[in-house]
C-alpha cells in the first residue's frame, strides 16, 4: 500500500524539519567557532539496517552530503561484529577517517533511535572540533606522513551509556586535545542536538504511525532517484573527461592528478552517471590522501552544485555510480595521513567533476571556483595576556564566470557555507594586527563572463613568538576557465621575517614556520576561472573593470584586447 | 484631547486611520499607493477621509520609501573614507554565497570601488591609537569624492566602536566642506564590533539619507500648504516613531518599518484583548499577504527586537528592528507537481500580476488563493481584487490538469492537498522562527492578520499545537493602526566584549546612563508630546569561546555583576538546558531603548460595528465549505460587523468582512471580546 501524495509531501517536510531542528540546537549552543559561526556541522536521520541517508538538515555543511551514511554504516558493522547491545540513551562517538569519515577533526555522534521498544533508525551528527590533538594545533598538518601524527583517532565507542556520559572515555579524549576546557560545551551541545531530534521524531511517529512513515521513506527515496534521473536524462549520452591538480601533498613537491571520466548512459529509469577516477595519482606520502567516504561525498556535492534543486536522501545518489578508485590517493587506507582531504582534495574532485560535466552541458556549468579553504593557523604565546592561543584564518576566493554573469568575489569554499571571522574580533582575541584586507586585483580569470576576485590580507604579529602553518591550494596554477575563459589568479603566500621574504617551497602548504614580533604574513587567494572567450566581453564592461581597478590597463590589453590594438 | 492620523503606505494601498480621542470619532480611508512620490497617496488618503490637516494634532507616517530605494537600488551616489588597507571590506563581505548549493550569484556593493578612499589612521582592539589620523588626507579624499559626484559620504574606521574620536574628527572635517548634511560616521549609527556589518549599516544609511530627506521635505511642505502645523512623526523599523525633523540623520532606522508597524499594532491590540489583562501578552504575529507572510514574536506585550537582520543577500542592517521573519508563502504562492511527482507550494509566487487564476488577470497557474476558492473558503462573488471573474469550470480544469491528474486526485482533494502542504510548510517555518529565538510556539497565541492570515490561522494553529487564535477587528488595516499606537523610540548599542570578571562594578551603569542621556537628548530635540519616558536595557551575553549571543533583559540599570551572571546562567539553562559552570561568561553588548510614551489610544473605537441583536441576524447565508475534518459541510456565513456583542459560536463557520475572510474549523469555539476581537479556541492540536 502506498502513502497518499499529501501525507508524503507532509512527511518529507516533517523529516526535514526534525533535522533542521537538530541543526539549530547544535549551532546555537556550540562553542567551537567552526561549528557556531562557520556552520561546519550536519545532522541527519539514517536507516536502521542499511545506514542509508533518510533526511538531512537543509543547512548542513555541503561536504557532509552523504558522508555520514558511511559513518553510520561503520557503526552498524561494529555493532554486529562485536555483538554490542544497544539501549535507548546510548551514543557512539567516532572520528576514524577510514570508517566512513573525513578528517579527524570531524567528530561524529551516532545514536540509535528507538520507537516502541525497537531500533527504528539512527540519528547522527558531525561537528568540526577546533582541535583533536596531533602535531599541529588545529589538525591541518601539511607534512604528516601517518595518521597518528594528525591527532586522536576514535573508533566507535559509547560516549554515553543509557544517557549517562562516560567520564573515563571523556577524560581520555580531553587529555589528548588542545583547548580541552571548552570541548565539554561542544560535547553537550552535540548530544543535546540528537536529543532534540529524538524528541521531534518520536512526536512525528506518534502522529502519523511508524508504518506510514516507513512507507513514506521508501517512497521518498524512489522519488529522489527519479528526480535525479530526470536531470541526468538531460545530459547527452557519452563519456566526458576532466582533470584537476592538487599542488602537492605537502611532503613531496609534485602535483597530484585527479583523472575524472564521467559516462552518461541510459534513458528514463535507467539513466545514470558513472564516475571513474582510475588513472589518478597513487597514494601520497603527505596528508592529501582522501578517504573513500570523502571522495564519494565530493562527487555528490559537485552534482548538487550543478543541480541545486534536487532533494537529498539515499535515492538521490542511486543513479550516481562511483567506481571505487582503488590504488589511487582518492582511496586512502590506514595509516595514510588524510587531514587535507575534507578541506582541499574534496574541492579538487568537485573541480574535476565540473570540468567533465562542462563538456556535456556547458550552458549549465561555470569557470572553476577558487576551490580552497585557505586554512592558515597561527599558534603562539601572547606575553601580554600570558596565554597560549591558536588562531585560524579561513579565506574565500573568486567564483567562476558563467552564462548567468561574472563570478562573485570572495565566495566561500565549494564544500563550505561558513563566514570568515571579522578582523575586529580576531584582533581582540589574538596579538595580531591586520595591515590589509583587500580585493586581489587582476585575479578574476578573463572571459566573456570573468571570474570573481580573491582576497589579499597581511597580518603582523604584535607580540611574542608564534608558528605558522597552512594548507591551501591552487598555488601552482589558478582555477581553470571554461569554454575558452582564462584561469583565475593563483594563491600566493609569503612571510616577511625581519625584512627577509620567505616563500614556502610547496607554495600553498607549509608547517611550523617560526615568526617573531613584527613579522608579517601575506596571503593572496585565487580568483575564479573565466567563462567564454575574453574577446567576447564588451569593451564597455572591460573599461568599467579597469575604472574600478579590477584590472590594470596592461592586463586589459593583454587579456581582453581592450583597447583594441590599432589595425 | 487629540486628533491623530496614522497613514501607512503599502505596496498596493495607502491606508489611513484617524482617531479623535475627544469625540471618539474614527475615520478610515484606503487609496491606491503612488509609487513615484508616496506623498501624493498620503494627501489623497487625507482627502478621502475628509480630514483637514489643519485640525490634526499629529500625523504618524509609515513609508516604504527607504525599503524600496534599497531593494530597487535607487540610491544616492555614496563615497567612503576608511582606514588604509581596508577599502574593499564592504565589497568582499564575509566570504559567503547566496545559496548553499549552486555556485552562481551576484553581489553589487553599495559603494562603487572608485568612490572608496583610504586614509592613514589605525586604532587597535583596545582603542589605542597606533597611527594618528591624517587630517590632510581626509580633506583631500572629501574633495576628490565631491569632484567625483558623491552625494553622501560614509566614514568607517576599524575599531571605531571602541574609539570613536578619529571618525568623529574626520566627520567634522568633511562636514566643513560638504555641501549637504549627508555625512555618516559609522559609530554614530551602530557602535558595535564587526567591520562588515557596521560599515554596511552605515553605507545603507548614507545611500538612503538623501532619498528620505527629499521625500519627507516634500511631504512636509505639502502638508504645510494644507495648514498642518503640528507633529509629523515617521515610523522606524524598531516599531517606534521619530520626529520628521531628525529622521534623515538615522535614515537606516526607517528600513523595514512597514512590517514593524503591523507587529506594533498586533502587540497593542493583544494587550487590550481578552477577558483579563495580560491574557494575550505572548503572541506569534502571523501576517499573511499576497506574496509572503511575516512572522514575529510579542513577549510580555513587547515586540521582540533584533539587531541582526539581513535585508537581502549580504546586506546586514545591524540597527534595532522588530524581529520580523518573512516566509515565502502567500495567497499568490504557486502550486505544482515536480519531476519526482511531489506536490510543491511556493516559494514562487504569481505576485500581484498576474496574481491567482481567480483574479482573472491572466494568471494560468494554481495558487493558494485558488485552492481556497475551490473549497468554498473564499466567496467568488466577493473577491476584492478581481478584474474579470473566472468561472469555476476553468479553475477546476486547471486544478485537474496541474495538480489532480499528476497526483491521481479529484479536484476537491487536489485543492485540499494544496492547502494542507501550504499550511504544513508555513507551520514548519513558524516553528523554526520561534525555536531559533528560543521559544516554543505552543506557549503563545496566534495573532492573525493581513488579507489571508485569518483564512489559514485556525488550521495553522492546530498544526502547531497553539491553543488560541486571536483575530483583530480589522485584520486588513493593521499597519496604519500601528502608526497610531506607536511610541517614540531610540535604540542604542555599545560593544564591551569582556569577561564579566574583568569588568569593574559600575561600568554597566555608566554605559547605560550614557545611552539614556543620548536618548533623552533626541527626545528633547524632537519636541514631540510625550507623557513619560521609559527605558529598556538588555545585555548580549555568551560563554567565553562561543560566537552566538543570548540576549538577557535587564530590569535595573544599576545591576551588579553577580546579578547579571545569575540572570545569564538562568536564561542559558532555560534556553538550552545546559549548565556550564566551567566556563566564564562574557558581556558582549549593552543595549538601551529610550521610549517616549505617547498618550494611549483606545482601540475600542477602531472596531466600527453595527451589531445585530442576535447571532442569527448576523448570518447572511450558508454555503458548502470543505474542511479537513468532515469534508464538505453546510457552513453559516457571518458578517463580521453584524456580530452581536460578546458573540459566541462554534465552527464550522465563515466570518466575512470587507477585506478579509476568517475560517473557523468544526468544533472550534469562537468568543468575541469587548474590543470586537475574535478569540478562537483551537481543538485537536497535535502535541
Amino acid at each position: 500500500m502506498s502513502v497518499d501524495p499529501i501525507t508524503l509531501s507532509v512527511l518529507q517536510n516533517g523529516l526535514m524539519q526534525v533535522c533542521n531542528e537538530m541543526d539549530l540546537a547544535f549551532v546555537r549552543s556550540a562553542f567551537s567557532p567552526v561549528i557556531a559561526e562557520a556552520l561546519d556541522r550536519s545532522d541527519g536521520i539514517y536507516h536502521a539496517e542499511t545506514g542509508e541517508l533518510i533526511a538531512q538538515g537543509e543547512l548542513g555543511l555541503p561536504v557532509f552530503v552523504g558522508t555520514m551514511q558511511f559513518t553510520v554504516q561503520a557503526v552498524i558493522e561494529h555493532v554486529k561484529r562485536r555483538k554490542v547491545e544497544l539501549h535507548p540513551g546510548d551514543l557512539f562517538i567516532i572520528n576514524d577517517p577510514y570508517l566512513g569519515g573525513t578528517h579527524l577533526m570531524d567528530v561524529k555522534f551516532v545514536q540509535p533511535f528507538f520507537f516502541e521498544g525497537h531500533l527504528w533508525c539512527w540519528l547522527a551528527n558531525t561537528g568540526h572540533w577546533p582541535d583533536t590533538g596531533g602535531m599541529v594545533p588545529g589538525g591541518f598538518s601539511a607534512s604528516a606522513t601517518e595518521v597518528e601524527q594528525e591527532g586522536l583517532r576514535l573508533p566507535p565507542v559509547k560516549l554515553y551509556k543509557r544517557g549517562v556520559l562516560d567520564d573515563e572515555i571523556l577524560s581520555i579524549i580531553l587529555s589528548n586535545i588542545r583547548i580541552a576546557d571548552q570541548r565539554i560545551g561542544d560535547i553537550k551541545a552535540q548530544a543535546a542536538a540528537l536529543a532534540t531530534g529524538d524528541k521531534r521524531l518520536t512526536a512525528l511517529l506518534q502522529r502519523y504511525g511508524s508504518v506510514t512513515v516507513q512507507r513514506a521513506i521508501v517512497e521518498l527515496k524512489a522519488r529522489a532517484a527519479q528526480q535525479m534521473r530526470a536531470k541526468i536524462a538531460g545530459i547527452p549520452d557519452g563519456t566526458y573527461v576532466g582533470e584537476a591538480f592538487v599542488d602537492s601533498d605537502g611532503v613531496v613537491n609534485e602535483p597530484l592528478r585527479i583523472a575524472m571520466r564521467i559516462t552518461k548512459s541510459g534513458q528514463g529509469d535507467s539513466a545514470r552517471l558513472s564516475f571513474d577516477m582510475n588513472g589518478s595519482s597513487p597514494p601520497c606520502k603527505g596528508p592529501m590522501n582522501s578517504v573513500i567516504a570523502t571522495t564519494k561525498s565530493s562527487i555528490y556535492l559537485a552534482v548538487k552544485h550543478v543541480f541545486p534543486e534536487v532533494a537529498i536522501n539515499a535515492g538521490t545518489f542511486e543513479p550516481l555510480h562511483i567506481v571505487e578508485p582503488e590504488g589511487t590517493f582518492l582511496y586512502a587506507r590506514y595509516p595514510r595521513p588524510v587531514s587535507g582531504c575534507a578541506a582541499e582534495v574534496s574541492q579538487r574532485i568537485a573541480e574535476a567533476v565540473f570540468a567533465a560535466l562542462g563538456q556535456a552541458i556547458p550552458d549549465q556549468l561555470f569557470g572553476a571556483p577558487a576551490g580552497t579553504s585557505g586554512n592558515l593557523g597561527i599558534g603562539g604565546f601572547d606575553p601580554l595576556k600570558n596565554r597560549a592561543y591558536v588562531m585560524y584564518v579561513i579565506s574565500g576566493g573568486g567564483y567562476g564566470g558563467s552564462p548567468a554573469g561574472d563570478g562573485i568575489s570572495n565566495g566561500c569554499s565549494t564544500i563550505g557555507i561558513s563566514k570568515t571571522t571579522p578582523i575586529e574580533i580576531m584582533e581582540q582575541l589574538y596579538p595580531v594586527l591586520f595591515e590589509e584586507y583587500s580585493l586581489h586585483e587582476g585575479s578574476g580569470g578573463a572571459g566573456e563572463f570573468r571570474g570573481g576576485f580573491g582576497v589579499n590580507y597581511r597580518i603582523r604579529l604584535r607580540r611574542g613568538e608564534a608558528r605558522v602553518s597552512m594548507v591551501m591550494d591552487h598555488g601552482r596554477a589558478g582555477p581553470p576557465g571554461a569554454q575558452g575563459g582564462a584561469a583565475g589568479g593563483v594563491n600566493k603566500v609569503s612571510i616577511i621575517r625581519k625584512g627577509v621574504v620567505y616563500v614556502p617551497e610547496h607554495l600553498s602548504k607549509d608547517q611550523d614556520i617560526s615568526i617573531h614580533e613584527g613579522d608579517v604574513i601575506c596571503v593572496s587567494t585565487p580568483g575564479g576561472g573565466g567563462y567564454g572567450e575574453p574577446g567576447r566581453r564588451s569593451t564597455q564592461a572591460v573599461e568599467h573593470d579597469v575604472a574600478l581597478g579590477y584590472y590594470s590597463g596592461a592586463e586589459a590589453a593583454a587579456w581582453f584586447g581592450v583597447p583594441k590594438p590599432p589595425a | 484631547m487629540s486628533r491623530i492620523a496614522g497613514i501607512d503606505v503599502g505596496g498596493t494601498f495607502t491606508d489611513l486611520i484617524l482617531v479623535d480621542d475627544a469625540s471618539g470619532e474614527v475615520r478610515l480611508a484606503k487609496v491606491p499607493t503612488t509609487m513615484d512620490n508616496q506623498a501624493h497617496g498620503v494627501i489623497a488618503a487625507l482627502d478621502a477621509a475628509h480630514a483637514d490637516p489643519a485640525t490634526l494634532d499629529a500625523i504618524v507616517h509609515g513609508t516604504t520609501t527607504t525599503t524600496n530605494a534599497m531593494l530597487e537600488r535607487r540610491i544616492a551616489r555614496v563615497g567612503l573614507i576608511t582606514t588604509r588597507g581596508f577599502r574593499d571590506v564592504l565589497e568582499l563581505g564575509r566570504r559567503t554565497r547566496p545559496t548553499p548549493y549552486g555556485l552562481k550569484g551576484r553581489f553589487t556593493p553599495l559603494i562603487d570601488r572608485a568612490l572608496r578612499f583610504e586614509v592613514d589612521e589605525r586604532v587597535d582592539a583596545d582603542g589605542q591609537v597606533l597611527v594618528p589620523l591624517n587630517e590632510a588626507q581626509v580633506e583631500a579624499a572629501a574633495r576628490a569624492l565631491l569632484a567625483a559626484g558623491a552625494q553622501s559620504v560614509v566614514i568607517h574606521f576599524l575599531h571605531s566602536y571602541m574609539f570613536s574620536a578619529h571618525e568623529a574628527r574626520a566627520a567634522e572635517i568633511v562636514r566643513g566642506l560638504w555641501p549637504n548634511p549627508y555625512v555618516t560616521a559609522g559609530h554614530s549609527i551602530v557602535a558595535e564590533y564587526r567591520e562588515y556589518e557596521r560599515g554596511t549599516t552605515a553605507a545603507v544609511n548614507a545611500a538612503i539619507q538623501p532619498v528620505l530627506h527629499h521625500y519627507i521635505h516634500r511631504l512636509q511642505s505639502e502638508l504645510a500648504q494644507r495648514g498642518f502645523v503640528r507633529e509629523l512623526l515617521v515610523m522606524q523599523g524598531n516599531g517606534g516613531t521619530v520626529a520628521a525633523s531628525i529622521v534623515a540623520e538615522h535614515a537606516v532606522n526607517t528600513v523595514m518599518s512597514g512590517p514593524a508597524s503591523g507587529v506594533i499594532a498586533a502587540a497593542a491590540t493583544a494587550q487590550q484583548a481578552g477577558s483579563r489583562p495580560g491574557e494575550f501578552a505572548n503572541v506569534v504575529t502571523y501576517d499573511m499577504g499576497g506574496t509572503s507572510t511575516d512572522v514575529a514574536l510579542v513577549l510580555g506585550g513587547l515586540p521582540a527586537v533584533s539587531s541582526e537582520l539581513e535585508l537581502e543577500y549580504a546586506m546586514p542592517i545591524h540597527v534595532a528592528m522588530v524581529d520580523v521573519h518573512t516566509i515565502g508563502a502567500g495567497g499568490g504562492s504557486l502550486a505544482s507537481v515536480d519531476a519526482s511527482g511531489m506536490l510543491r507550494v511556493g516559494p514562487q509566487s504569481a505576485g500581484a500580476t498576474p496574481g491567482p487564476m481567480c483574479y482573472g488577470r491572466g494568471g494560468t497557474r494554481i495558487t493558494i488563493t485558488d485552492a481556497n476558492l475551490v473549497l468554498g473558503r473564499l466567496d467568488p462573488a466577493r473577491l476584492l481584487a478581481v478584474d474579470r471573474a473566472i468561472d469555476m469550470t476553468t479553475l477546476h480544469a486547471a486544478l485537474h490538469e496541474q495538480i489532480g491528474a499528476p497526483l491521481g486526485l479529484a479536484p476537491d482533494a487536489a485543492a485540499a492537498a494544496v492547502l494542507r502542504v501550504a499550511n504544513d510548510r508555513m507551520a514548519g517555518a513558524v516553528r523554526m522562527v520561534s525555536l531559533s529565538r528560543g521559544h516554543d510556539p505552543r506557549d503563545f497565541a496566534l495573532f492573525a492578520f493581513g488579507g489571508a492570515g485569518p483564512l489559514h490561522a485556525v488550521s495553522l494553529a492546530r498544526e502547531l499545537g497553539i491553543p488560541k487564535v486571536l483575530i483583530p477587528a480589522r485584520p486588513g488595516l493593521t499597519n496604519a493602526l500601528g502608526c497610531v499606537v506607536a511610541d517614540l523610540r531610540h535604540d542604542f548599542v555599545a560593544t564591551i566584549n569582556q569577561p564579566l570578571q574583568a569588568l569593574s562594578e559600575g561600568r554597566i551603569a555608566t554605559v547605560f546612563a550614557g545611552q539614556v542621556d543620548a536618548g533623552r537628548e533626541l527626545l528633547r530635540r524632537e519636541q514631540a508630546t510625550v507623557e513619560e519616558v521609559l527605558t529598556l536595557h538588555r545585555a548580549d551575553m555568551q560563554f567565553q569561546g562561543q560566537s552566538h549571543i543570548l540576549p538577557v533583559a535587564i530590569a535595573q540599570a544599576g545591576i551588579s555583576l553577580p546579578e547579571l551572571r545569575q540572570l545569564f546562567e538562568a536564561a542559558y539553562w532555560q534556553r538550552f538546558g545546559v549548565e556550564l559552570p566551567e566556563i566564564r561568561p562574557v558581556l558582549v553588548n549593552l543595549h538601551t531603548a529610550v521610549i517616549g510614551k505617547r498618550k494611549a489610544v483606545s482601540l475600542a473605537a477602531i472596531a466600527v460595528a453595527q451589531p445585530r441583536a442576535s447571532l442569527a441576524e448576523a448570518q447572511r447565508g450558508r454555503r458548502k465549505v470543505w474542511f479537513e475534518q468532515g469534508g464538505w459541510l453546510e457552513t453559516p456565513l457571518y458578517v463580521r460587523e453584524w456580530l452581536p456583542q460578546a458573540a459566541s459560536f462554534e465552527g464550522p463557520a465563515i466570518v466575512e468582512q470587507l477585506d478579509c475572510t476568517t475560517v473557523i474549523e468544526p468544533g472550534n469555539r469562537v468568543q468575541m471580546d469587548g474590543m470586537s476581537n475574535l478569540i478562537v479556541n483551537v481543538q485537536g492540536a497535535p502535541s
